[in-house]
């Protein structure tokens, strides 16, 4: 019963961010309607029992990427870029595309809608394991690689924003 | 939800509810006598010359997509860090390794002097 | 109501009330705390008016502050500049919400306690770059942006100390680390041969920044930014502010005394015959003696109501000491009564530093950040994993 009523706020907290981060003009509060929606986001991650990811999605995107973010949008002069056109001319254009695929994935939804059901007891039988503790044995040794490759991922990300962001290298 | 977070939940709420409710209680008693120039930003008495929003110097950006670089690389680590005990060496080497590779790329950042603030 | 009293939420939510309730005031007495001894350092006495040697000082402050006039600059983004402020308290506060005070008195244990936490103060750095923006002001601005940007090069630092505790302990939960420090039979500073030394010290000085404190309070440095990213803010809503720092600053300590020095556990946990020494002798000297010191004090002062309130405050101290001494009491307080004091070494470390240290240049400030502390904290991982597994 609460998981369903917390399931139902948290997917407003990230439908409602996420329509007002595009409908909001001032992009200081765009940015806060995303992390709103993030923060939405986490709560459902919780609502999952993927407890772990529900930490990593406020650490990281709330707290790392939408700060970068604001650090962003704090040091570019916003009034100028408010001033210069903005690309809603196409309108028309968009909204038809918009409904050529939302009318696609309904279709698509009405046909395969007999394959389409929400089990009863979704949610995985408690583990002896914390979630935590899961990840880490399946990153370690059956994702050894793409975690390995992930720290040379990162590597380039040092160098291409220190490349960018600095005049002389 | 999992165990336990309901408290922490119930505790966000209440928590909230504490700065709302003692500035709406504070707005009963204070005195709000405001004009034009104590309305002012704060500029050492004279009318602030431009608007405080313009733009800054770009070292704040390299701080903070380090930051989120780093803040990845330590979220990685803190599943090996619990399940430290039975990974044995085999696991310490993992992450020997991928600390090395960013090591790597911290010398590189700290010898191009992207982490000097001058 | 025997149901109510046996169903898990109670002891949650009777705790949540009294948290929410008292952290603003022992907050406020931290502030007397801090001018007392910083005062005691500089050879003055600090706030002695307000109250028997300024014991009512902080209800004074706190009084003055709800009912100071609060100004909100023509300038300002309203909407944020309500807003800012709230999410720095509401974080700070969230801290509490995980912190094991003793074995049974915690308001939640989540399998990532330690995570949640990280998370309260990743988001809590929101508040500040929020409040600067909101207020549009240059000394906000860019006392927000610095201070942000002090605040995620610390963080990297203090996750890398996180780390070193974790390994050692093999859980995020607040609870099971300092459970596992019992099962170790050592706290866990002491573990990895006296290694765990270092990750401490990483910890404190990265924890000292995080709570924007001297030396490294740069963003509030008054005579280049003012008051940094608060400048425009007054009233309560400053309170607000202030609230969250002192809350960071004992969630922070909180955190440092559960992950290195033991959590709620007595020294020489596993040594039994200790129990009584310190778990009913110890208390008992430590709040007699000072209700006796207090009491000595009282006939110094001239007016009378004064006298009257430090006999109160001697009286409440012995009372509580020999509350202590009842074993259903002692068994359930003597966890929160070491808990709470070395919390409280830790934040007169803190001051201690304020009182000694000056404060950084911004350039310094970011170089030891990024330069030493960062090296040593990752080095640190290294040396602790392969001392850890050599030790077994």
């Amino acid at each position: 019963m609460i998981d369903t009523v917390l399931f139902y706020a948290f997917a407003l907290l990230v439908l409602g961010g996420g329509l007002a981060t595009i409908t909001l003009r001032n992009a200081v509060h765009c940015a806060i309607a995303l992390i709103v929606s993030l923060l939405g986001v986490a709560g459902l991650y919780l609502l999952q029992q993927a407890e772990f990811l529900f930490a990593v999605q406020i650490v990281l995107y709330v707290g790392g990427i939408m700060l970068l973010f604001l650090f962003v949008i704090m040091l570019v002069n916003l009034d100028q870029a408010a001033r210069e056109r903005q690309f809603n001319r196409q309108w028309v254009v968009a909204v038809t595309a918009v409904a050529v695929v939302a009318a696609e994935i309904g279709y698509f939804l009405w046909r395969g809608k007999a394959a389409f059901h929400i089990a009863e007891n979704a949610l995985s039988p408690a583990s002896a394991l914390g979630n935590t503790e899961q990840i880490a044995d399946s990153l370690f040794s059956e994702y050894l690689l793409p975690f390995e490759i992930a720290s040379l991922l990162l590597l380039v990300a040092v160098v291409g924003s220190v490349v960018m962001a600095k005049k002389r290298i | 939800m999992p165990g336990g977070y309901l408290p922490i939940l119930i505790f966000l709420v209440l928590a909230t509810l504490f700065p709302i409710v003692a500035i709406l209680a504070a707005k009963l008693v204070r005195p709000a006598a405001p004009f034009v120039t104590k309305l002012e930003a704060y500029e050492c008495g004279i009318k602030a010359a431009s608007d405080s929003r313009g733009r800054y110097t770009v070292r704040f950006y390299i701080i903070a997509i380090l930051f989120v670089i780093f803040d990845v690389e330590t979220i990685f680590l803190f599943p090996w860090a619990v399940r430290y005990g039975s990974l044995q060496w085999f696991g310490v080497a993992e992450v020997v390794v991928f600390l090395a590779i960013l090591a790597v790329g911290y010398v590189w950042a700290y010898k191009k002097g992207a982490l000097d603030w001058v | 109501m025997q149901a109510i009293l046996n169903s898990p939420l109670f002891i949650p939510l009777l705790l949540t009330v009294l948290i929410i309730a008292l952290v603003p005031l022992v907050a406020g007495y931290l502030t007397l705390v801090e001018r007392k001894v910083l005062a005691d350092f500089q050879v003055r006495l600090g706030p002695m008016r307000v109250g028997p040697y300024g014991l009512l000082q902080p209800l004074a402050d706190a009084l003055k502050l709800f009912i100071k006039e609060d100004i909100i600059p023509t300038d300002a983004d309203r909407a944020l500049f309500w807003f800012a402020p709230m999410v720095s308290t509401l974080t700070s506060l969230t801290g509490f919400a995980v912190l094991p005070f003793t074995d049974k008195l915690y308001i939640a244990d989540v399998n990532v306690g330690l995570l949640v936490i990280s998370a309260t103060s990743s988001v809590g750095i929101l508040g500040i770059i929020l409040g600067g923006w909101a207020s549009n002001s240059h000394y906000s601005l860019l006392g927000a942006l610095r201070s942000a940007a002090q605040l995620v090069s610390y963080e990297v630092a203090l996750a890398f100390a996180l780390l070193s505790a974790v390994m050692v302990s093999g859980t995020l939960s607040m609870q099971g680390i300092v459970k596992a420090q019992l099962a170790h039979g050592v706290w866990g500073v002491f573990a990895n041969y006296g290694f765990m030394i270092v990750p401490f010290a990483v910890y404190l000085i990265a924890a000292t920044a995080e709570t924007n404190r001297a030396p490294f309070d740069l963003p509030e440095a008054e005579s280049e930014l003012v008051a940094g990213f608060h400048t425009e803010y007054s009233g309560f809503r400053w309170a607000l502010y202030f609230l969250a720092e002192y809350c960071n600053m004992l969630v922070v300590c909180s955190v440092a005394v559960t992950l290195f020095w033991g959590g709620w556990l007595r020294p020489f946990p596993n040594v039994a015959w200790l129990e009584i020494p310190l778990n009913f002798a110890f208390p008992l000297i430590f709040f007699v003696g000072t209700g006796l010191a207090c009491l000595t004090l009282v006939k110094r002062l001239i007016d009378t109501s004064q006298k009257v309130v430090l006999v109160v405050v001697a009286l409440g101290l012995i009372l509580t000491g020999a509350l202590l001494t009842i074993p259903v009491v002692n068994h359930l307080m003597a966890g929160l009564f070491w808990f709470l004091l070395k919390v409280s070494a830790i934040i007169y470390v803190l001051v201690w530093f304020r009182g000694t240290f000056p404060r950084f240049r911004y350039d310094q400030l970011m170089n030891i950040g990024w330069k030493i502390a960062i090296p040593v904290g990752m080095g640190a991982v290294v040396i602790n994993a392969v001392l850890g597994m050599v030790g077994k």
